[in-house]
């Protein structure tokens, strides 16, 4: 190996030479690169630097307000906030609101989802009503949902059923859409050996596209959750006796500027908290499809 | 065809199948008017090259696909266009990755109606008995292609059919597996006295597993020539040295690009 190695490279082989002739030119390589060892610091030190920076941003925004600098009628401040904020909880509405906007929020989440899944699902039964369907869907997705809001609210009235209605009708179009796709990629020899084993239609649906659809339903979740708060605080925008969208509405009329960042607070916490309890229910889910990936990539 | 002696029982008849697909640019005539009879307890090659209509022939058989005319016979009965009558395996493995292995396994035996439970404590044994024991739990994606194409072909035969369609296998794995994936095809036919049709490209591969082989033409689909291999079994690896397996493949690759000179090869490699 190592002789012709170097005969082939130094010594003036002619066979070789006339060859590398015949052999058209390909462009000069650039320099090669030195890469550099990246050091990841330790989670202790990046949670510290984030804490750090909200310190600094609050500490700003009090300063400012407290100086003049920044007009606090516009800004309010961080300490006015965290005392309407208290106000707010022991003596105002504020567990009453969260709960309304929760529970609208995870009824819509759940119908909507699972209405999506059931519209998707089944239109594998039939190739050609998901043919004529399919256009409709489209569509529906295309209009913006929010500005059904005024429409549904005079149709459900001012109670929480307006409110699911409108989470309902943001995300099932999402799902439907998410398992129309994943009916569509199954495998079809997977549908041929299910009935070359003696399987019904029955066992197709439940034993092979429902299982291979469930990825794709799932990952539609992430964004309805998000999408149902987001309906739900429409509803409540326009109108509602509860929520805290309506918290929200009424402290910017009576120019409340404190109470507006106390919704706002309130809301990210739901949001955050309610984003996470989907992701955990995705990965639970998803344990089993987990390996679904990794056979489909490695067969590739 | 093959097989002239009335007296060993046919397992399956196949007669007269043509298949004609429709496509925009006209009918296209994949298998023209083939028939085949195999008896019970064969192991029967068919080879062709790609695109003869061999798999669609097979999705003929497995009542998959409806044959333009013909008719596909199985222990006397008229099974044309039903499924679920005879075992089909696919190159791909086709094992559903949220199932372990065993639970794939069990796949089939679960679409006949039996209980999961049941179905488990059925397939245990014939995992621990073919190799698989140890691979249970596992779900497919852990597995070599080999152990994964074994779960695939025990799923097969545990829906206890004795006609077994394979529709090249082995193609994918590499030569090391392949043969004792072979050995091991060999071992599940005698033990299950199975009646296996088999599709190949390889013309080795044919030769050494078979007692028939079937050489179709190119498209549309015919039956070229059929015969015996006679070669006594078992067979060594070595057998392949041997003049008369010489003989029989030079017949096969002969029959297989009759009337192509090697221009028309090397037009179609470069
Ligand atoms: N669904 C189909 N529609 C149109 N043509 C098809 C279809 N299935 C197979 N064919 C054609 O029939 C011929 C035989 O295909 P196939 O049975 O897959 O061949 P093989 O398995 O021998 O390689 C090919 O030319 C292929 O293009
Ligand atoms: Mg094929």
């Amino acid at each position: 190996m190592k002789m012709s190695a170097t005969t082939q490279s130094g010594g003036p082989v002619t066979a070789a030479d006339a060859k590398s002739e015949a052999t058209p030119a390909l462009p000069k390589r650039r320099a090669g690169v030195v890469l550099k060892a990246r050091r990841d610091w330790p989670p202790l030190a990046i949670h510290s630097a984030q804490l750090v920076i909200l310190a600094a941003i609050l500490a700003f925004w009090e300063f400012g307000v407290r100086a003049g600098f920044i007009n606090a009628f516009f800004w309010s401040s961080p300490s006015d906030i965290a005392r309407v904020a208290r106000i707010f909880v022991t003596e105002g509405t504020a567990l009453q609101d969260t709960w309304f906007t929760f529970r609208a929020t995870v009824i819509g989440f759940v119908a909507g989802s699972l209405l999506g899944a059931a519209i998707g699902l089944s239109l594998w039964w039939s190739k050609n009503a998901a043919r004529i369907v399919e256009p409709f869907i489209v569509v529906f997705n295309a209009i913006p949902k929010m500005a059904l809001g005024p429409l549904i609210i005079l149709i459900f009235g001012i109670g929480i059923s307006s409110k699911i209605a409108l989470a309902i009708a943001l995300t099932f179009v999402i799902t439907a859409l998410a398992a129309y796709s994943g009916v569509k990629s199954v495998d079809e020899d997977l549908v041929k050996l299910t009935y070359s084993l003696g399987g019904r239609r029955w066992d197709v649906f439940r034993k092979i596209i429902l299982p291979s659809s469930m990825p794709w339903i799932i990952s539609s979740l992430r964004i309805n959750i998000g999408l149902a708060l987001a309906g739900v605080l429409v509803g409540e925008f326009i109108s509602s006796q509860f929520g805290l969208g309506k918290v929200i509405m009424y402290a910017g009329a009576t120019y409340d500027m404190a109470l507006i960042w106390v919704g706002i607070t309130i809301l990210s916490v739901l949001s955050m908290a309610l984003y996470g309890v989907v992701v955990w229910m995705e990965r639970q889910l998803l344990k089993g499809f987990h390996s679904a990936e990794t056979s489909r990539d490695s067969t590739r | 065809m093959m097989g002239t002696s009335s007296a060993a029982p046919k397992k399956l008849d196949l007669r007269g199948i043509t298949k004609r697909f429709d496509t925009p640019e006209g009918g296209i005539l994949a298998v023209d008017d083939i028939s085949l009879s195999v008896e019970k307890g064969r192991f029967t090659s068919i080879i062709g090259q790609s695109g003869c209509g061999k798999s669609t022939l097979f999705n003929i058989f497995a009542g998959l696909l409806k044959p333009s005319s013909g008719a596909v016979v199985l222990d006397g009965e008229d099974i044309t266009g039903r499924a679920g009558m005879i075992s089909y395996m696919l190159q791909k493995d086709l094992l559903l990755p949220w199932r372990t292995i065993l639970d794939n396994v069990i796949f089939g035996l679960e679409l006949q109606g039996i209980g999961r439970d049941a179905a488990r404590e059925t397939a245990r044994p014939f995992l621990a008995r073919y190799g698989l024991g140890a691979f249970e739990n596992h779900y497919p994606a852990a597995l070599s292609g080999g152990m994964r194409q074994r779960a695939a072909l025990l799923r097969t035969l545990l829906c206890n059919k004795d006609v077994i369609l394979l529709d090249e296998p082995f193609a994918a794995l590499d030569a090391q597996t392949r043969f004792r994936m072979q050995q091991w095809l060999l071992t599940l036919w005698r033990d299950f006295d199975l009646t296996i049709l088999f599709v190949t490209h390889d013309v080795d591969e044919a030769i050494f597993l078979s007692d028939d082989i079937v050489v179709l033409s190119p498209r549309p689909g015919r039956v070229r020539d059929s015969f015996p291999v006679g070669l006594p079994r078992p067979r060594a690896r070595d057998i392949v040295t041997t003049p008369e397996f010489g003989r029989l493949k030079h017949r096969c690759l002969e029959l297989l690009f009759e009337g192509r000179t090697s221009e028309d090869e090397e037009a179609e490699t470069a």
